[in-house]
């Protein structure tokens, strides 16, 4: 497996910026060609893992996210979501369906389940006050031969 | 984009567009809230059909306009969600609730 492609991403956690960030990445990947689905699936995991670092990494402040995409010559897209932020006590608890530390805002601790769902592996890196990465990889599907 | 609502005897529809998620999700939970507290419907039907995109937020936004609805002794129905938003709503287990309304078949849905 080799990196065919790369791209690198910074913006700070505004919301507005959720919409700018998930449209970003699924442009990059529109190039290995993905059906409509895995793009929409794409969309919404990148979705998820950004708002996770506006809602919770950056709580009450504005600080940096950073995405790396790398295409690979398997035709696999690896998104690497960063922030700086407060970091994850737990990281299997977070991971657990249902499990969220803001009931209170309407979140719902669906987060990590939907990137699981729709991707086919994440992985998460994290220490308190340091920050998070999260790391999702997505294998398309060849509806072209690109020979 | 705003959601479009009308009213219709007891019942307030909201006619979501665009993309549901938590930046936009906000105004939508601002402006529905405040018409149900004005208006006091028995239901509340939320109509998906116009919605381009949904991550997580748009669950929030649902199960907490359910428990709105039920603390006024009224309803909510989810309406006309596109077929892809279907994979989101299973995985939410907002199915087990029993407020999403089975897509109309095709004869019945402008072409
Ligand atoms: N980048 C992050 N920095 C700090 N904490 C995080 C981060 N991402 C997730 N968490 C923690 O993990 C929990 C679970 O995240 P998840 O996305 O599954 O649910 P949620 O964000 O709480 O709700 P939802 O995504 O359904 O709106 C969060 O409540 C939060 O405590
Ligand atoms: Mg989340």
């Amino acid at each position: 497996m080799t990196v065919s492609n790369e791209m690198n991403l910074s913006f700070e956690s505004r919301s507005c910026n959720e919409a700018f960030a998930r449209s970003a990445v699924s442009a990059f990947i529109a190039q290995l060609d993905p059906t409509i689905g895995e793009l929409n699936e794409i969309r919404t995991a990148v979705s998820e893992a950004v708002t996770n670092c506006v809602v919770h990494a950056y709580r009450s402040t504005i600080g940096i996210i950073r995405i790396n995409v790398k295409l690979t010559s398997d035709n696999a897209a690896i998104i690497r979501i960063h922030d700086n932020g407060v970091g994850i006590e737990n990281i299997s608890q977070a991971m657990e369906p249902l499990f969220t530390t803001a009931s209170a805002e309407e979140r719902t601790g669906l987060g990590f389940a939907v990137m699981q769902s729709f991707t086919d592996a994440v992985h998460v890196r994290s220490k308190p006050q340091k920050g998070t990465t999260v790391t999702l990889k997505k294998t398309l599907s060849r509806r072209f031969s690109h020979a | 984009m705003n959601p479009k609502f009308s009213f219709d005897d007891n019942s307030m529809k909201v006619q979501l567009c665009g993309e549901i998620d938590h930046h936009t999700a906000k105004t939508i939970r601002e402006m529905t809230d405040q018409l149900i507290q004005q208006k006091r419907p028995k239901e509340l039907r939320l109509d998906f059909s116009q919605v381009s995109f949904m991550d997580s937020s748009g669950i929030g936004l649902i199960m907490g306009r359910y428990r709105i609805m039920s603390l006024y002794g009224g309803y909510l129905k989810v309406v006309r969600v596109p077929e892809g938003l279907e994979k989101m709503m299973i995985l939410s287990g907002l199915g087990s609730l029993n407020i999403i309304e089975r897509r109309e078949e095709p004869h019945d849905c402008q072409q």
